[in-house]
């Protein structure tokens, strides 16, 4: 068995042994047993994969091949570089975490626990694929299950915006389609006798026309970006978020957007590069609106989990942005911000959930002072703000610097225009971060029902712990993930230069 | 063969009985004038079978033999078919066909 | 000659903050106390010791070496990166003994002022991260560390002014300095990534070869324009945005008063002596590069607004009546003569007098300004009350508070003698040699200063005694040494001879009292003590008589100027009201109402259509043969044809 497949394999054992589970105590045990194993895996991973880096220099590696449907060439085709190994072990630590965060959730669990986890193995699967087709069967697979989540076991008109998400997803499915189907039949273009393929390492090796690439270049580059919340393509976001259960926000947020920024890296950009250079300006202005724009939404919000989904428009619209620069740092920084944004907004989701659970109000004006009554959760708000607007020590400066610094080495007027466009969006963040903090965690207490809320029970502290430890150690000590990110880079950066 | 009947006016017999069904099976409402209609389609049909196999091709059997088929089948489907217009009626105390619209949309 | 050891003076805060930080609440107050001040003494002793180690043998033919030790932290590109590291030359460690001897002073004395606070261990663990970011800062290596600490400083401030985190002005004024700060943080970030484009470093050492004439990378890339100006400049002047926000001068001061929220000792050491004179000190490593890029244009910005800013913030502070905030605008003031005087500075020898000044006046006012805080903090401790109004005829009661204050306040005012004198005197010498306009407004800051801290002195030292809810006493010992050794230093410090140890060019020189300037300025000063001897010394109508007097002026002085009212118009009106509003209406009714709208159309559709699925299969069977038929017709009539 070789150590990739088992990250599809284990979650669906998970899944098979939750069927036999009974009641909340026995479904939450096995879920956090199987997510665990597959926390274990991706740590391993990480070091198997620096092991086998050091003496292999292919693009991907740990690659295996198993032909699933002949006819049309399609394949079980699975690889990893380091962008894939660290998006692996930021999907575990949100999957692990967010089992704790759902620690008591009350209505059926087992099949809560195995939707979640359904959706974490078409995560897993998409990062490990090497194959257009199989990486959207994946994708797929982590899109549906949402639909399911919201739906049943969301909050407030939880069948609207179920649908809501889940429709506009599977649109996007519908464009992304296209453009993959666009890539398969001229993936042997420029290769004589090649078959049409949907490897993605061959069909990089074809010389697609420009005139295709600049028309399924629009296609892909949607399909994918909507899931990372483009401008204007996000609204499925703010009433998906606020109608989901904690755990759901924090995965979806935390890692299913992710698929979005990686998918437009690992197959639009690299399969279209001649289209991406060609479309680079429009998007990286839809990029840079959806960056500022969704800072100045969530300043006027009420909801907190409204103005997290503003704040996750913004700093995916930056990691978009990022990427739309070509240029090495800003794609490291693009990566660390995925990282960056899907642990910080995972902690938020919980803490939402947490504030949500105690008080049953989401309402920023209703809230108030809740610092004096719960400590914990009230400090670790404050850091996880402070983290978010982009404070020295948390992974948020280092990606932020990155995209700043990778950008302003356009020197053309326009890239520096929406440069420092984007860097103005550090201090709109400010603003809202610490108006969303002030106002719900200091100042008076606003309800004196709430000087009895229960404080923070030990899965609760468990879960937002095992957050915040990866965004210190990346804020603190940034330079062997940058290095080993840069190393990744390096291939798919040539393709556009 | 039948002396002095040509073919033309047995196709048009068997022509008119199948209008007949299938404008039957169009407009009536009770499910067991549909089926009746049905029967009378399909013995349109047979007819043609007999009368082109004996007309054109009386050397062969296949049309006469196929006649045979249909009408097994005939009633293999009216038994189905009253089966499920017996069940029908307990469900709804109904025979008709816009009664029966529970799985619409 | 080996400072490696200096890198302990920022880890002993850090590792101090990681503890009380995460064992706050297990942590027993006593011993958190005691903990923070023990750590900051080590470095207060470290601190000295780098001193004496390095003006001592610091020099190498008579020039200041600059020592550096630094590791490669994050790679940007291949020639851009950050280093972390510790970069000992004059300036640097001048300022690590102002840090270490104010945070150590106010370490102790918090001891005394925060005692039976709920959140002590938690105090002293902002402290500390304050104290761990200053250090980083003076002793960064190049423009992103100071960028780095530069933030994190900004969220100490942050924490601190919030700390009464219950209180809503204090939440509101945290926010408030974050928020201006930050603001301003954009602009250097901004001028640091211009900087860091054109030139390829963020080191000082490289940034600041800018005397080696040829071959340097700053003065290569000046030529570059903008606009009309060398892109270097408009990134020094981005850079100085940053030190403007930090330093509250105009118009990023905003923050400043109300950051007075915070709890006094922490006024004390962060708004009064280190972090706000962080722009000073950026203004300061940078100095060569203002001075030689375009003939030091963006210097020139930086003296008027320094001059500016100081005059300003005088004449607010004449009319306030919250003791804090009139120490408060005295600082932005002080402060403002600082950057007036490294904007007039020159580089070479006796030339950069002002440089010299700039940083002797740091020096010194850091030491009677925390003095005044904590001497403020201690009448505020007794009497529960920040409002002169509340005050009178405290002398009695607080001997020792009451005398440290006077030291302080005849410091401040240029009095002959003390610290205050010699560097004030100093900054109007090199203000005279450059720039008359700027000299003359220093000077009658001067005289404004001597009043309205004589204001002060006479009104809650002198004057009629208020009734007080319980017999004021004096301070603990906790409390008043600090401010005995502060007194100290508020004297002596002005014995220092600077010009030996600081110098632009890192070379001494000798500079001398100019007497005719030094009598002017003193005259002026004395002249401010005596009006306001008269005003302020017996409860007397004078002072009314004379606000009714300048009527308009008065009140808007009052309301420093209406400058929180066009800010807040800024941001209420205009950013919230016609930028954000819209864009939240813009996007539930245009974005999100267009994706609701396709999938209303697509159900208004289907709902016409679905019609014709009616269900009944006779239906079905119809639409089967007439298609049947149809298809048949023209399949017949192709044939045909």
């Amino acid at each position: 068995m070789d150590i990739l497949s088992l990250f599809v394999i284990v979650p669906i054992i998970t899944v098979i042994a939750l069927g036999f589970a009974k009641g909340l105590k026995q479904s939450r045990i096995v879920a956090l047993a199987g997510m665990l194993v597959q926390l274990g895996m991706s740590i391993n991973l990480i070091f198997a994969y620096l092991k086998e880096r050091a003496v292999n220099d292919d693009i991907m590696i740990f690659v295996k091949d198993i032909t699933w449907y002949e006819q049309f060439n399609i394949h079980y085709n699975i690889g990893v570089d380091a962008i894939s190994v660290v998006m692996i072990v930021l999907t575990a630590v949100i999957v692990v975490a967010g089992i704790f965060i759902s620690w008591m959730v009350d209505d059926l669990p087992k099949e809560f626990f195995i939707s979640l986890i359904v959706l974490s193995t078409g995560v897993f699967g998409f990062f490990i694929s090497l194959d257009l087709f199989t990486m959207f069967v994946f994708y797929e697979i982590a899109v549906i299950p949402m639909y399911l989540l919201i739906g049943i076991w969301g909050s407030g008109p939880r069948e609207n915006s179920a649908m809501k998400l889940t429709l506009m997803l599977m649109g996007a499915s519908a464009v992304l389609s296209v453009g993959i189907f666009g890539i398969y039949f001229n993936s042997n273009a420029g290769i004589d006798g090649g078959a049409l393929t949907f490897n993605i390492l061959e069909i990089a090796k074809a010389n697609i026309p420009v005139a295709i690439q600049n028309l399924f270049f629009p296609f892909v580059f949607i399909g994918f970006a909507v899931l990372g919340a483009l401008f204007p393509f996000h609204t499925w976001s703010p009433s998906g978020h606020a109608s989901a259960p904690t755990a759901v926000s924090m995965l979806h947020a935390g890692v299913l957007m992710k698929l979005g920024g990686y998918g437009v890296f690992r197959v639009a950009m690299y399969l279209l590069p001649l289209g991406a250079l060609n479309w680079s300006d429009f998007f990286l202005i839809l990029a840079s609106i959806g960056v500022v724009y969704g800072a100045l939404g969530a300043i006027m919000q009420k909801d907190l989990k409204y103005i997290n989904a503003y704040a996750s428009v913004s700093h995916l619209g930056l990691v978009l942005f990022a990427l739309l620069m070509y240029n090495k740092t800003a794609w490291n920084g693009a990566i660390i911000q995925s990282l960056s944004h899907g642990l910080l907004t995972a902690m938020f989701f919980a803490l939402i959930g947490m504030v949500y659970g105690r008080t049953h109000t989401r309402n920023v004006s209703e809230l108030g002072g809740l610092m004096k009554i719960l400590p914990f959760i009230g400090a670790v708000y404050v850091i996880t703000g402070l983290a978010y607007l982009g404070l020295p020590g948390f992974s948020g400066f280092i990606a932020e610097m990155n995209i700043f610094v990778g950008s302003f080495q356009h020197s053309d007027t326009f890239h520096r225009i929406l440069t420092i466009l984007a860097v103005s969006s550090i201090v709109v963040t400010a603003v809202y971060i610490l108006r969303m903090v002030g106002k719900i965690m200091m100042g008076p207490l606003s309800n004196p029902e709430y000087a009895n809320l229960p404080k923070a029970t030990w899965f609760e502290k468990v879960g937002l712990i095992m957050l915040l430890i990866p965004v210190v150690i990346i804020g603190v000590l940034p330079f062997g993930l940058s290095e080993m990110i840069k190393d990744s880079i390096e291939p798919f950066l040539e393709r556009l230069l | 063969m039948i002396e002095g009947i040509s073919i033309y006016e047995i196709l048009t017999l068997s022509s008119i009985l199948f209008f007949i069904g299938v404008y039957g099976f169009f407009t009536r409402e009770n499910l067991i004038t549909v089926l009746m209609s049905i029967e009378l389609i399909l013995n349109a049909s047979a007819v043609n079978f007999v009368v082109i196999n004996t007309y054109l091709y009386p050397d062969f059997l296949q049309g006469s033999v196929f006649s045979i088929f249909i009408i097994a089948m005939a009633a293999a489907e009216t038994a189905l078919a009253i089966a499920i217009i017996i069940n029908l009626y307990k469900l709804v105390a109904s025979v008709e066909v816009k009664d029966t619209q529970k799985l619409k949309y | 000659m080996d400072f490696s050891y200096t890198i302990l003076i920022p880890l002993i805060p850090l590792a101090l903050f990681v503890i009380l930080g995460i064992f706050s609440k297990k942590i027993p107050a006593s011993i958190s106390g005691w903990m923070g001040s023990l750590g900051l003494g080590v470095t207060f002793v470290l601190s000295y010791y780098t001193a004496y180690q390095y003006y001592l043998n610091g020099k190498v033919n008579g020039i200041y070496q600059t020592f550096v030790y630094k590791i490669n932290w994050m790679n940007f590109t291949d020639k851009l990166h950050i280093d972390m590291g510790v970069l000992i030359d004059p300036i640097s460690v001048m300022m690590l003994v102002v840090v270490s001897t104010i945070s150590f002073m106010v370490h102790l004395y918090s001891r005394g002022y925060m005692k039976g606070d709920d959140g002590y261990t938690r105090f002293f663990a902002y402290l500390a991260l304050f104290s761990f970011s200053m250090f980083g800062l003076v002793l960064a290596t190049n423009l992103f560390q100071i960028y780095i600490f530069w933030e994190l400083v900004g969220v100490s401030s942050f924490l601190l002014i919030g700390y009464y985190y219950t209180k809503p002005s204090a939440v509101s004024a945290a926010k408030k300095a974050f928020i201006v700060t930050r603001f301003a943080d954009f602009g250097f970030l901004v001028g640091i990534l211009i900087i860091g484009y054109y030139t390829g470093t963020w080191d000082f050492q490289e940034l600041n070869a800018v005397d080696h004439e040829t071959g340097s990378l700053v003065l290569n890339w000046a030529s570059t324009s903008f606009m009309g100006l060398s892109v270097i400049t408009w990134a020094l002047i981005l850079v100085f945005m940053g030190g403007a926000g930090k330093s509250a001068m105009l118009p990023f001061h905003i923050w400043l008063p109300d950051a007075m929220e915070g709890p006094t000792p922490v006024s004390a050491l962060i708004h009064a002596a280190t972090m706000v004179v962080a722009g000073v000190y950026l203004v300061a490593r940078l100095f060569p590069m203002y001075y030689f890029v375009e003939d030091g244009f963006a210097l020139q910005i930086v003296a008027y607004v320094g001059a500016i800013s100081s005059l300003f913030a005088a004449i607010i502070a004449l009319t306030q009546h919250d003791i804090k905030r009139v120490l408060a605008f005295s600082t932005m003031s002080q402060i403002g003569y600082m950057i007036l005087a490294l904007g007039v500075s020159k580089y070479e020898g006796h030339e950069g007098l002002g440089f010299m000044a700039s940083m002797f006046h740091l020096f010194t006012h850091a030491m009677f300004k925390a003095l005044l805080f904590l001497g403020a903090g201690s009448v505020i401790h007794a009497i529960h009350s920040n409002y002169l109004q509340d005050m009178g005829g405290l002398r009695k009661y607080m001997p020792i508070t009451h005398i440290t204050f006077l030291i302080a306040a005849l410091s401040i005012s240029g009095v002959p003698f003390f610290a205050g004198f010699f560097s004030k005197d100093e900054i109007l010498a090199a203000a005279y040699e450059n720039n008359m306009l700027i000299y003359i407004s220093s000077v009658f800051v001067a005289g404004l200063t001597a009043f309205y801290m004589f204001r002060l002195y006479f009104g809650i030292f002198w004057g009629k005694e208020k009734k007080y809810e319980h017999t004021p006493h004096e301070s603990p010992m906790s409390m008043t040494i600090p401010m005995i050794f502060l007194a100290f230093m508020s004297i002596a410090g002005g014995y220092i001879h600077f010009s030996k140890y600081v110098t632009a060019d890192h070379m001494p020189f000798e500079a001398h009292l100019n007497y005719y300037l030094a009598a002017i300025a003193s005259t002026v000063g004395i002249i401010g003590i005596i009006l306001a001897y008269v005003f302020y010394k017996k409860e007397n109508n004078l002072s009314e008589r004379f606000s009714h007097a300048f009527g308009v002026f008065y009140k808007w002085t009052y309301n420093k100027f209406y400058f929180d009212e066009i800010y807040l118009f800024v941001t209420k009106k205009i950013i919230f009201g016609l930028v954000a509003t819209p864009a939240a209406w813009f996007d539930k009714n245009v974005v999100d109402a267009s994706m609701i709208g396709i999938g209303n159309v697509t159900e208004s559709f289907s709902e016409k259509i679905k019609g014709m699925q009616s269900g009944k299969f006779q239906d079905y069977a119809m639409g089967f043969i007439s298609g049947g038929v149809v298809i048949a017709i023209v399949v017949f009539y192709l044939w045909i044809n």
